[in-house]
């Protein structure tokens, strides 16, 4: 959406005789019906399997649990009268919202002290700090689940060997949930740092060097030049982040599957638990609906700031 | 005397710099690293609980990788998943390109409604939508195929690729296609002869991402696939090697590394286009 609005081909003719006119009447007919046409397999697979299932699934979720009958906002009502709906909901708040403020953190800290080294040693760096990202989620949790094994691995080895502790990572609600976080902070911080660090590379040195006549020091540097030129990415990055963080799966599903006794099911999580696993598809339709809301709000919040980001450049 | 002492403030800025870097250096690299370990380490090394788990003790071996290849499905479910991820990464960049080529471009009633609608989709997550989903793919007859991998993930591939093609054939000067247009090249020539060469960096980064997106997929497999033979790497590996009461930890670790590193590598190579297509992608589009 960058580009100037309209290309508009009759100003590049520019005369208005009847010949031309139908030619560019045929030409711009010609060049929309192609235009259309490019777009179909874009419109065909977002209609039939995003638009659809979408509605698709309010549908379900009205329907008993064999799928035999309508039974209006019956699921919901059910749902509402449950402990453990109310407590996947403060989980996967309470999830998004503490991995987001750490990932946010972290990423921060880390574009910062990147964006100190030499150029040559910034490549490096960046690459290392990337590697969690790379890696396909549900295996690099596979390899936190080892790490996490109380008797056999590292984590608890050097708990022992240094303080004496013994930590239950996994079967303990507390721990479960502080691990299934920790994962999820190591898996998406470093997207943040790119974010971040991109935001950092795209502030005007001569906004510095302004500041530096000024006398600023470095904090009043970050607080008035950095924070307000990355205003806006930190804004798209946090949003998007806690989009994707609330509607985790892999994590919590290779990790835990949500337990010990839900306490660490998420949105996702729990609703393949009722719909896929426990056969009640209407049920864990109308889990994952809840999402919606939530998401609905946060995208209307990215778009405001890509749109606002747009048209400042 | 300013001089020398802002250099010092700024070395010991560096100092400072290094320190935090290691030390989130080793947060982000340690799981891999004792996956890595661990796959070397023979079983009776695991469980004999003597030495440091941090290194390997006793002589390293590659039992579990063969052990993968012989006496697993794994090379199926690599074979699977290079089969989706193929067919799925085509259909999303030939769908994305004549998409984001027609909505930069060629500006008719409703493309910017319609590129606003692409971008909302690109935040769809998969956790919304898989069990709808799961229904379609039902009717279609392709539960427990692979070939509903194939359907869906450009789903989640294509608005993505389409919002940074829109962004890199917007950058692509007007006078270009203008003379080219006076030269009497058709749309679909202009396509393939400019727009696609003057935006490869764009193309790649949007390539690799359809690429992850279909490599690391694990909710779509996890809830369409539940036999060996059509299962992908993802899911393949987080179900069929964990056996029985006893975690077989090295295989388990040989696998998730052997499945992981295609996407490690090629980031190792492509990383750069990669980075300037999301953050040109999030941040202006």
């Amino acid at each position: 959406m960058t580009q100037s609005v309209v290309r508009d081909p009759s100003a590049a003719a520019g005369m208005p005789t009847g010949v031309r006119a139908s030619r560019l009447q045929r030409f711009m007919w010609r060049r929309s019906t192609l235009a259309f046409v490019l777009v179909l397999p874009l419109v065909v697979i977002i209609a039939g399997l995003v638009v659809y299932p979408f509605f698709y699934s309010i549908y379900l979720s009205m329907l008993n649990k064999r799928e035999t009958q309508f039974v209006g906002f019956d699921n919901f009502r059910f749902l509402f009268k449950r402990d453990t709906f109310w407590m996947v909901v403060r989980q996967s708040c309470l999830f998004a919202l503490s991995a987001v403020v750490f990932k946010a953190l972290i990423g921060f800290v880390l574009a910062h002290v990147i964006n100190v080294l030499p150029d040559k040693r910034q490549r490096l760096w960046r690459g290392m700090m990337l590697v969690p990202w790379v890696m396909p989620p549900a295996l690099s949790t596979l390899g936190w689940w080892w790490l996490y094994d109380p008797t056999y691995s590292a984590f608890n080895w050097i708990l022992e060997t240094v303080f004496g502790a013994h930590v239950a990572w996994l079967s303990e609600p507390g721990w479960a949930r502080f691990s299934v976080i920790l994962v999820n902070v190591w898996y998406g911080s470093p997207f943040f740092l790119i974010m971040y660090l991109a935001a950092l590379k795209s502030v005007p040195p001569d906004l510095y060097e302004a500041a530096d006549i000024d006398g600023a020091n470095a904090w009043q540097k970050l607080v008035h030049v950095t924070l307000p030129m990355m205003r806006n990415i930190i804004a798209i990055t946090t949003l998007f982040s806690t989009i994707v963080t609330f509607a985790n799966f892999d994590i919590v599903r290779v990790l835990t599957q949500g337990g010990p006794r839900n306490t660490t099911d998420l949105f996702g999580t729990w609703s393949f638990k009722l719909g896929i696993q426990g056969g009640d598809v209407p049920l864990g339709a109308s889990v994952s609906l809840f999402m919606f809301p939530i998401l609905a709000v946060l995208a209307y919040f990215i778009l405001r700031n890509v749109r606002k980001r747009t048209t400042e450049i | 005397m300013a001089m020398t002492s802002m250099r010092r403030s700024r070395r010991w800025a560096l100092l400072l710099a290094y320190v935090c870097l290691v030390l989130f250096a080793i947060f982000f690299l340690f799981p891999p690293y004792y996956m890595l370990i661990t796959s070397f380490k023979t079983n009776e090394e695991i469980s004999a609980q003597a030495g440091i788990p941090l290194i390997i003790n006793t002589a390293p071996t590659l039992f579990h990788y063969t052990d993968l290849i012989t006496n697993t499905y794994f090379l199926t479910f690599f074979k699977n998943t290079i089969i989706v991820t193929v067919l799925s990464v085509s259909i999303s960049m030939v769908v994305s390109v004549l998409a984001g080529y027609s909505l930069a471009r060629m500006r008719f009633w409703g493309s910017t409604v319609m590129a606003t609608g692409v971008f909302l989709t690109y935040l769809v997550p998969e956790t919304l939508l898989f069990i709808p989903l799961f229904k379609v793919i039902g009717f279609l007859g392709l539960l427990n195929t692979k070939w509903s991998l194939v359907a869906v993930y450009p789903t989640l591939a294509v608005p993505f690729c389409t919002w940074i093609l829109i962004g890199y054939f917007s950058s692509i000067p007007k006078e270009l296609d203008e003379a080219a247009l006076i030269d009497g090249a058709s749309h679909m020539q202009m396509l393939v002869k400019i727009f696609i060469p003057v935006a490869m960096p764009g193309i790649i980064a949007a390539t690799i991402f359809a690429f992850t997106v279909s490599w690391a997929g694990f909710l779509y497999p996890l809830a369409f696939i539940y036999s060996n033979q059509e299962m992908v790497l993802t899911v393949g590996t987080v179900t069929t090697l964990i056996r029985g009461d006893v975690f077989h930890w090295g295989g388990l670790m040989s696998g998730a590394l052997l499945a992981a590193a295609p996407p490690v590598i090629i980031y190792a190579f492509l990383m750069d286009y990669y980075i300037s297509g999301l953050t040109t992608g999030a941040t202006k589009g």
